[in-house]
């Protein structure tokens, strides 16, 4: 048994670096971030609108696999939804979009800003009533992503929480905001393309969530979305051809609709 | 006449054919979850996975026990049953016995469309209704907690429980019941001690049929539980079994995925555990009598 899967491992393998070795052009290799997958593929199904000839594989492998996938060359583009490390050198990358989570309360919650500290001391379970953030003397409802999720890994990373004291866990965006939209005591995030008007959006460390904050990076509860290749290595024509696509104009709205914003 | 021949054995085979299939597709999801959910199960261990109080599958030490969906389940559904089981008879005795025919019309339409549904509605007006009733009513900073999934189990588990019950009741003899009103029975009396032990197998039918949609249910209890994996409390946000799965398939990989399978088998075996146990006392039932 263990044998055979290792046959398969490698022959899957061999084939891989076969498809990466006798790349004429038509086949691009893209590897990385599971949270970036709904841009990519949205990305892709427009792009091969025009390009049918360029056949796109998106392997959803995480972005540290995707990161060393662009400096060991085993992909063609390498995806990450968190900045590089200093260590991580030997890529050009990108940030081709932003994808902010906005933090919302019910509309009748007095609070406008809280900070990441407060955010904090929020979703550790040290802060649990209004009062404390200046709001009213209430209990806070905090509401959250189940665990595995791209928003719910990348909220927990930027606010430093480990392990997070929620009261309810929401398989999606939507279903967080209306949720809050229900509970004068809750706390949610959700991307900004999931928020509509039943609930309100809070300033983090004064700063609103708009498509500029998010530009400028002076919003703090965002997190880049890069694609890097390896350096020094001429891409193919397929690969050039999609990264162009993904910084064009053209682009802008397909990224948008995935919920995030475009970088160029 | 040949042709006749032909036309019995032909279906006679389909028939034969229909029957072996529901038998090999259960046969074959049985030991899919088998090959599946056995290898997590083996790594964390049996009782560390059965009988573990915590959940954090991502976390730097990652800790698989299912405890809580395990208690939460078994509560939800205790707590649907306790609720869903004398409502539902007692509408069943109803239609059955006591109702006039155009009423019982009416509540058999009311009944027909509870079942029809689908649950995601049902949990998805638990969610803007039920959920902010429960947390005013009770006080809370949450509503979504077991207490508000046992409600929406209660109301989900209603047509069945109802229509087969009704069946069951409308299936007993005339007979019976005439012989109870000659010996000067009243019609509760006879209700009570004549038609529902007649009907006993049918009502526990439809008890079983309440259990497993309980058991089972997902898309519903999702949206009014809260789904945060805490040992469970009647006011307290709680995660099942079912939604552990459904909650966490779309993102786990890995071990983390596998793991999620194994609580698959766990539900499986629940399930089979509830039926093997109701032909249990049914016999029983039949053999004292």
């Amino acid at each position: 048994m263990k044998k055979k899967r290792t046959v398969l491992i490698s022959l899957l393998t061999a084939a891989l670096f076969l498809l990466t070795a006798c790349n004429s052009g038509n086949n691009v290799l893209l590897s990385g971030s599971t949270s970036v997958e709904r841009v990519i593929s949205s990305l892709i199904e427009a792009f091969n609108e025009d390009h049918p000839d360029i056949i796109l594989t998106f392997n959803p492998t995480g972005s540290g696999a995707g990161i060393t996938s662009a400096q060991e060359g085993t992909a063609d583009i390498g995806l990450s939804s968190r900045p590089l490390r200093e260590s991580e050198t030997g890529v050009d990358a990108t940030i081709f979009a932003i994808d902010g989570l906005a933090l919302v309360v019910h509309p009748d919650n007095p609070v406008t800003n809280l900070t990441i500290e407060q955010l904090y001391g929020i979703y550790s379970g040290e802060i649990t009533n209004w009062s404390d953030v200046g709001g009213k003397d209430a209990p806070i409802t905090t509401i959250g992503r189940e665990a595995g999720s791209g928003s719910r890994g990348a909220f927990d990373d930027i606010i430093g929480v480990e392990s997070p004291r929620h009261d309810q866990e929401l398989t999606s965006g939507g279903a967080i905001i209306t949720a809050v939209a229900t509970n004068p005591y809750a706390i949610g995030y959700a991307s900004l393309s999931a928020v509509g008007n039943s609930v309100k959006i809070l300033t983090v460390d004064g700063v609103p969530i708009t498509e500029e904050t998010l530009r400028d990076g002076t919003y703090p509860v965002a997190r880049p979305f890069i694609f890097m290749t390896q350096s020094g290595t001429e891409l193919s024509e397929g690969a050039q051809a999609f990264l162009a696509f993904i910084q064009s104009d053209e682009a802008t709205a397909i990224i948008a609709n995935a919920g995030v914003v475009q970088m160029r | 006449m040949k042709t006749k021949t032909i036309i019995e054995q032909t279906m006679k085979t389909t028939f034969f054919l229909c029957g072996m299939l529901t038998i090999v597709i259960t046969f074959g999801i049985a030991v899919y979850m088998v090959i599946s959910g056995i290898p997590a199960i083996r790594e964390i261990g049996l009782s560390d996975f059965l009988f573990g109080q915590v959940w954090n599958p991502t976390g730097a030490e990652p800790q698989f026990g299912i405890l809580p969906f395990i208690l939460t389940s078994v509560y939800a559904t205790l707590g649907a049953i306790a609720i869903g089981v004398p409502i539902g008879l007692a509408t069943a005795i109803f239609l059955a016995k006591v109702a006039p025919p155009k009423v019982a019309a009416a509540v058999n339409t009311a009944v027909e469309l509870l079942a029809g549904i689908p649950s995601v509605v049902y949990g998805f007006v638990g969610m803007i209704v039920l959920v902010p009733l429960v947390m005013n009513v009770f006080n809370l900073r949450n509503g979504a907690t077991l207490f508000s999934a046992i409600l929406v189990l209660s109301i989900m588990i209603l047509p069945g429980i109802i229509n087969v019950s009704r069946t069951a009741l409308a299936a007993v003899p005339r007979e019976y019941e005439e012989a109870s009103y000659a010996l000067g029975a009243t019609k509760v009396e006879t209700i009570c001690k004549v038609s529902v032990p007649a009907a006993k197998s049918g009502i526990a039918a439809g008890i079983v049929l309440g259990i497993g949609r309980a058991v089972g249910e997902t898309m519903a209890v999702i949206l009014v539980a809260g789904n945060v994996a805490n040992m469970p409390e009647l006011f307290g946000s709680v995660r099942s079994l079912t939604m552990a799965i459904a909650g966490e398939m779309s993102y786990a990989t890995g071990f983390h995925r596998n793991v999620l399978f194994s609580i698959g088998l766990v539900l499986f075996v629940f399930i089979l555990l509830i039926n093997l146990t109701l032909n249990l006392i049914l016999k029983r039932g039949g053999a004292k009598r």
